[in-house]
């Protein structure tokens, strides 16, 4: 433990979040997380040799990397889903062992994300159920759901009714309904269509506004991270470190048009890009020397 | 235009067992062969053999017995199917005995089943009907729940389901299309089973009473039997298919829309 404490003073970057990780602002707080897949009879895969990075309360942060940078793997681990080789991911103050209460996942694969025997109310409801809260507060908070992402007419159907773009908003919803601390989503539009994915978007912005929620979004796609978050985390390639951590500095009104038709985004986009090409090439920062034996000894 | 496609289905649906009757009614018919009596002959038996008394005292044992087998079998293999499915564990474990059972025709369990069970009262019969419909209920449950999404597991996970809840709402109905695979599959050999258990000691059952009649030279109504019996099959079959339907409508629905029907 102590060998990371000393390796964060060295960095001044760890220097600078360590000041914010004491105020309880902070919602979610990586700490030197690392993840080796080590599968008995298979070549051992260093995929996160050290990241190190927090997000404040109410923050909308994008982690983005070149293809293969350990984007999922970043998003389980987060997620409780998937044991850290070493470090701690903290949420609201505890450790997180198995996946936390105050977080909730969209996944990728958003048509086999959504119970297909259920409908799309059942599905929402669910894990309100296992909350334990009653009944007619349950239907309030679905209802409210359902149509923050416009969906109040399909209450009563099935997923597999719905189009592509429909379910991730049922998906959305059931995450919005449980009303985490966090909302961690895993490239959740990489599969639906340039229009659906810019309304979207839009959603994303606006229930980030409306509800104040901290968002985790990881995509694969620079504009939509550049557009969306207030924070762009680059990734470098595999083994993962942190590339650099972007402010968008965009106001917080956007649309489609002008935001996107903006030079300052353009600028943005610019550097994001330029950094993803240097990782794919295999540009790694100078990551702190000690920050790639530290697994080691911790 | 509606009362066509009803009729076209109609055709669909009794057509072939038309043509196969008139077939057999036109082949049989003028025979003076005692074991290949007339359709005609047997179709005259069939009201005067299968009286209600005899169904009370012969067919209604019979599907009882069935219904119990059965049931227990659907209980047992799903509970133990699901319980393997999830534990890898157990499984690595179970899976060669597994393989051994389901390779042994539930057929010849019937004389040692006896063996312990007797031969002549209700417990052998309904031992050897469980037997023999486990195998397959168990089977696919085990593949049924292994199967299951992981994305599913993962979302289950990630809103910390409580493990009944994951069993009742997630496990359960996705591995329930490969539970009723086996279900079917089970229910045919369970009509089988029904009968064959009776043939070796039993004095009342539809397969007892075929048996009777075979030996007793009573060549029409043994046939009365087979034709009974395989109208019974048609109606459990019948009666599955409507369960399974209500209860796979989502399968069905996400299947079709799957394919662009």
């Amino acid at each position: 433990m102590s060998i990371i404490q000393s390796v964060r003073l060295r960095s001044a970057a760890a220097d600078a979040t360590a000041a914010g990780r004491v105020g309880d602002d902070v919602a979610l707080d990586l700490r030197s997380v690392q993840k080796t897949y080590d599968t008995p009879g298979r070549p051992q895969v260093e995929a996160i040799r050290h990241l190190d990075f927090s997000i404040r309360r109410g923050e909308l942060v994008c982690v983005v990397g070149p293809s293969g940078a350990g984007k999922t793997t970043l998003l389980r681990s987060i997620a409780g889903l998937l044991d850290l080789t070493a470090g701690e991911v903290v949420l609201d103050g505890e450790v997180v062992a198995g996946p936390p209460q105050g977080m909730a996942v969209v996944f990728q694969e958003y048509g086999r994300s959504l119970f297909p025997w259920m409908t799309v109310r059942q599905n929402i409801e669910l894990p309100l159920k296992e909350k334990g809260i009653a009944k007619a507060e349950r239907h309030a908070k679905i209802d409210r759901a359902l149509e923050e992402v416009g969906l109040t007419e399909a209450a009563e159907q099935h997923p597999w009714q719905l189009s592509g773009g429909m379910q991730q908003r049922v998906a959305i919803a059931r995450a919005i309904a449980f009303e985490p601390s966090v909302l961690l989503m895993d490239e959740p539009f990489a599969a639906v269509d340039a229009q659906t994915r810019a309304e979207l978007e839009d959603l994303v912005r606006k229930l980030w506004k409306d509800l104040g929620v901290t968002v985790l979004f990881v995509t694969h796609d620079i504009d939509e991270a550049v557009y969306l978050g207030e924070r762009v985390i680059v990734l470098s390639n595999r083994p993962t470190v942190l590339m650099e951590d972007v402010r968008v500095d965009l106001p917080s009104e956007r649309d489609q048009l002008t935001t996107r038709s903006d030079a300052h985004f353009g600028e943005l986009r610019g550097h994001v890009y330029e950094l993803i090409q240097r990782a794919k090439r295999g540009d790694r920062p100078d990551a702190p020397p000690a920050a790639a034996s530290s697994p080691q000894e911790a | 235009m509606n009362a066509a496609r009803l009729a076209r289905r109609a055709f669909m649906l009794l057509g072939l067992p038309l043509i196969l009757l008139a077939a057999w009614w036109v082949a049989s018919a003028g025979s003076t062969s005692p074991f290949w009596p007339p359709l005609q002959t047997i179709l005259e038996t069939f009201p005067k053999t299968w009286t209600w008394d005899r169904i009370v005292s012969d067919v209604f044992p019979s599907l009882a017995r069935l219904g119990i087998g059965y049931a227990l079998a659907v209980i047992v293999g799903i509970v133990a199917g699901t319980a393997i499915g999830l534990m890898p564990r157990l499984r690595a474990l179970s899976e060669p005995v597994l393989e051994f059972f389901r390779a042994v025709p539930p057929p010849v369990l019937v004389p040692i089943i006896a063996l312990f069970a007797g031969y002549t009262g209700w417990l052998g019969k309904i031992v050897t009907i469980a037997l023999g419909c486990l195998w397959p209920i168990l089977l696919n449950t085990v593949e049924g729940v292994r199967g299951l999404e992981p994305v599913l597991t993962d979302t289950a996970r990630s809103y910390h389901l409580s493990r009944w809840r994951r069993l009742v709402f997630v496990v359960l109905p996705g591995a329930s299309p490969r539970i009723f695979t086996g279900a079917r599959q089970a229910l045919s050999i369970g009509v089988i089973l029904m009968v064959i258990s009776e043939l070796f000691g039993a004095n009342r059952g539809l397969g007892a009473a075929i048996v009777q009649f075979q030996r007793s030279f009573a060549i029409p109504q043994m046939w009365t039997g087979i034709i009974l019996l395989g109208l019974i099959g048609v109606m459990l079959a019948a009666i599955f298919k409507v369960v399974e339907s209500r209860m796979l409508a989502w399968y069905v629905g996400q299947r079709q829309i799957e394919r662009g029907e």
